[in-house]
């Protein structure tokens, strides 16, 4: 028998529209309008805001830890701008750009850094599941959504993110085979941001690109500039087409970079340089979409000093919201099943008692009613 | 009423949630075509197609996953792992999302689904087709645990599971596949969850046992009444989570005597927490020490041992005898 080469489809792309000093390739721009645009920058701004906000919550002991965004908020927002309300988005846990865009309130997300259950809580009207911990599982439960669109013929696709570090986990495989096994409605976006707490890029994967990984799914791959909102919602947009029509799901490697913590538990001095981080500053996403937006006449200073102020207030208004949040501690008896069993009953009165106050003291209110927030 | 096994009754509940309702599906592996490895799924992809009976790739932890995902747009997947012994690859899947999303969410996100598992010894299969592990997964919150004994219950109970609005771990005792026959009803119907059966009454002492170890109990008690003149009560779990405690302490409460029986190892078993249970409720109505007649703290042997390893009639008896003659 001969031995020869197996010719594989080449069908890795790789896009960006958007050049670090904002200079914008003309034929590949979306065609988005001046108010579309605004939007999009609020969105970014506001994500990086509220980041910083949190980070400084956090100092202060007023929330738990958090994973901050900060460079990857372009990579988020972009793709999360491109899917409808109908369509369902499946984040990990550092989507915040994504999920305010989808209507995560602010006070929201701040309670489930808070340690309130509540803020797993999908607000009214949205297809979208809660912040996913455990590494890379949330893409297995993303492909089951889309097959369930496909199921029902709606329509409908799913998107879904995971960062590099979690592509090395066997369940990113097993959906990624899933997806291309039954042609599943299903966006992936890798969020590609270099590290795995303190696993560099090169050590999650030997392959040159993870984007290149749906080939041997026999999907469609490419690879986008992460800090460049133009590429991912050009490289979504196209993505969003195919699923809909039928045309089987879509991995895209958002390249950027996670310009702060893992979370306010970590320290990266241990593990990277800041000659390192210093020339992705320069890529920084806000920036390059602020320098287009100055050049093409959709934003001047006066109006991002108005987004500044808008976003400012919102944060202020959040964080007294959140703070004001007072859980029921009972509720965590009160959901595990549609009906509680017997002895989630007498487990919840042994809790009741053991939250009453001594005999002899004053009563004061330990068991308190939750508030609606 | 028609005669089946339990490898046929399961089929039938399926066969009828299938029938009844679009949102239904089987996923698994080698379920479709092949009709299953112990044919329980036999005749569905015939009648159903390969949408609702999904032949899936051999992945038990995205045949979970995705059915997660599947019940936020209303599905009801019944999931096949194909022995318990690789049902581990869901582990992560089921602990950390399927068991926890009506809590996390606070209602919004549930999982009405069933991931069935085949499950113990007695069949003289290979190395790791042979384990009974059910309580690792009554250990964990948010998930039902059930167990039939024979046909008509694994029929009724795995119609109740396919309805339940919660995930339900279905362990199937492959001892008990093609075992025995019983009077099925033509109609469906179903066993409430959580409840348990007293499938015998007696007056000296309570056997409780569930799954495939429910069979040599109840022969132990037949030959107890019939050669020792001990009048056994036995009680057949069918849930193991939720536990019907009332049912297994009122028992107690008259008989004054237990023996737990099943084939899972020992240390932290059900034994344990039935104990544990009975002591809490009932402890100044126990006449005697209450003893476990289970599997070894071993790892199972391979087959042509496994029968030192599995309780059987004769350790059921002499288990109640000693707790008899205390």
């Amino acid at each position: 028998m001969p031995r020869g080469k197996i010719e594989l489809p080449h069908r890795l792309e790789e896009i960006a529209v958007l050049d670090p000093n904002g200079i914008v390739d003309e034929a590949l721009e979306p065609q988005l309008s001046p108010q579309e645009l605004r939007k999009l920058y609020h969105g970014l701004v506001r994500s990086r805001r509220f980041d910083e906000r949190l980070i400084r919550l956090q100092r202060q002991g007023r929330i738990g830890t958090y994973g901050p965004s900060f460079g990857q908020e372009a990579a988020s927002l972009g793709p999360a701008s491109q899917i409808t309300p109908d369509d369902w988005f499946i984040p990990s846990f550092r989507e915040t750009a994504g999920m305010l865009w989808r209507g995560w309130e602010m006070h929201r997300i701040m309670l489930w850094w808070a340690g309130h259950e509540f803020g797993a809580t999908v607000p009214q009207g949205l297809n979208d599941t809660p912040i996913a911990v455990p590494v890379g599982t949330q893409v297995q439960q993303a492909a089951g959504v889309a097959f369930a669109s496909r199921y029902r013929g709606d329509g409908t696709v799913v998107l879904t993110f995971i960062g590099d570090g979690a592509t090395a986990e066997g369940d990113f495989h097993e959906a990624m085979n899933f997806a291309g096994v039954f042609r599943l409605p299903l966006i992936c976006i890798i969020q590609n941001n270099q590290w795995a707490i303190s696993l560099p890029r090169c050590k999650t994967s030997a392959a040159p690109t993870l984007a290149q990984r749906a080939i041997a799914y026999g999907i469609d791959g490419i690879q986008a500039d992460g800090n460049d909102i133009l590429a991912m919602i050009v490289a979504t947009r196209e993505a969003a087409q195919k699923a809909r029509a039928g045309e089987g799901p879509t991995l895209i490697e958002a390249v950027t970079y996670r310009m702060g913590v893992h979370t306010t538990a970590d320290d990266p001095k241990k593990y990277r340089s800041e000659e390192e981080v210093e020339p992705w500053k320069q890529r920084d996403p806000i920036l390059r979409f602020s320098k287009y937006l100055e050049k093409k006449g959709v934003l001047d200073e006066k109006g991002r000093e108005e987004v500044e102020q808008q976003v400012v207030e919102e944060i202020r208004v959040a964080v007294e919201k959140a703070e004001q949040y007072k859980p029921d501690p009972l509720d965590m008896f009160r959901y595990h099943f549609a009906e509680m069993p017997p002895h989630l009953v007498e487990q919840m009165r042994e809790a009741e008692r053991a939250m009453m106050p001594p005999e002899n003291e004053a009563p004061e209110a330990r068991t308190r009613q939750g508030v609606a927030v | 009423m028609p005669q089946m096994n339990m490898a046929k009754a399961l089929n039938l509940a399926m066969r009828e949630a299938l029938r009844e309702d679009p949102n239904v599906l089987v996923l698994g592996q080698d379920v479709g075509k092949d009709e299953g490895v112990f044919r329980i799924t036999e005749g569905l992809y015939a009648e159903f197609g390969e949408n609702r009976v999904v032949d899936t790739p051999v992945a038990e932890s995205a045949i979970v996953g995705t059915a997660i995902g599947m019940c936020f747009k209303g599905l009801r997947p019944i999931c096949e792992m194909q022995f318990s012994g690789f049902g581990y690859h869901g582990f992560h899947q089921i602990e950390n999302h399927m068991s926890r999303f009506r809590n996390r969410t606070r209602g919004r996100l549930t999982c009405p689904m069933v991931v069935r598992f085949p499950y113990g010894g007695g069949i003289r299969a290979i190395e790791h087709h042979s384990e009974s592990r059910e309580a690792i997964w009554v250990h964990l919150p948010g998930l039902k645990v059930v167990v039939p004994s024979g046909p008509r219950n694994a029929r009724a109970l795995l119609r109740a599971s396919i309805l339940d609005p919660d995930p339900v771990i279905f362990y199937e005792p492959k001892a008990c596949y093609r075992s025995h026959q019983e009077e099925v009803p033509e109609q469906p119907e179903t066993f409430p969850i959580g409840k348990a059966q007293l499938v015998r009454e007696g007056r000296d002492v309570t056997l409780i046992s569930y799954g495939a170890s429910l069979r040599p109990t109840l022969e132990a008690a037949d030959e107890l009444a019939s050669d020792h003149g001990i009048d056994c009560e036995v009680i057949d779990l069918l849930t193991l989570s939720p536990l019907d405690t009332e049912t297994i302490t009122s028992s107690i409460e008259r008989t004054g005597r237990a023996v737990v029986v099943h084939e899972a190892p020992r240390t932290c078993g059900m034994g344990a927490e039935i104990v544990a249970r009975i002591v809490e409720r009932s402890l100044l109505h126990l006449e005697a020490p209450i003893k476990r007649v289970t599997g070894y703290d071993t790892i199972i042997p391979f087959f042509a041992t496994e029968k030192y390893y599995l309780p059987d009639a004769d350790r059921v008896i002499s288990g109640v005898k000693e707790v008899v003659a205390f």
